[in-house]
């Protein structure tokens, strides 16, 4: 990853509250699990952010290393990684993922 | 290209010897599984380094010849307390 990717990568993640890098867009998602993370978010009924990693190369490899975490979707808050669609579910089920997002203050949508 | 379940089951219980391996293809095409890894190891950690234990041992084929996991880690249920 170019210095410039990660610094694009650190930005996007400080300048949104909650950021979805996800396979296509909330509306379309590109894969099953992109589709759970947006579903699980809609539930929240939290203000969210997504990026497309489908439109661009550097973002989706980079995304990996940055995170060390190989798949997609990776959800941040408050520009700590979460986790990707399985530990979103898993925390969603338990009432954890929502405890989160009021703990951290984030807006409702 | 696709995966064997008992290739996976291998690679993870390699590098987490005690772990109990289920999984399931879940499209019958050996392509998209559902894993569920269970291991006395896993006490203590968070739920993101349980996974990170089990992304560790499958290296880079997640995401390149391993197309889709659905993955779950869980540790030992303990013993039920005895009442008195």
């Amino acid at each position: 990853m170019t210095d410039d990717t990660q610094h694009r990568l650190q930005q996007l993640v400080d300048s949104n509250d909650v950021l979805l890098f996800m396979k296509g867009s909330p509306l379309f998602p590109q894969c099953g699990f992109s589709s759970r993370a947006i579903a699980i978010l809609n539930h929240l009924g939290v203000a969210f952010e997504s990026v497309d990693v489908l439109q661009d190369q550097e973002v989706r490899q980079g995304i990996k290393a940055f995170s060390d975490w190989p798949t997609i979707p990776q959800l941040y808050v408050k520009g700590e990684f979460v986790g990707g669609s399985d530990i979103m579910m898993e925390m969603y089920e338990s009432g954890e993922l929502g405890t989160l997002m009021s703990e951290k203050g984030v807006a409702a949508a | 290209m696709a995966m064997a379940a008992d290739q996976i089951e291998a690679l993870i219980r390699e590098a987490i010897p005690d772990a109990v391996v289920e999984i399931t293809d879940l499209a019958g095409d050996g392509d998209h599984y559902a894993a569920r890894v269970t291991s006395e190891g896993f006490r203590g950690l968070s739920r993101l380094q349980q996974q990170r234990a089990v992304y560790a041992a499958l290296g880079d084929r997640m995401g390149g010849v391993l197309h889709a996991l659905q993955l779950t880690t869980a540790v030992p249920a303990a013993e039920m307390p005895v009442q008195e």
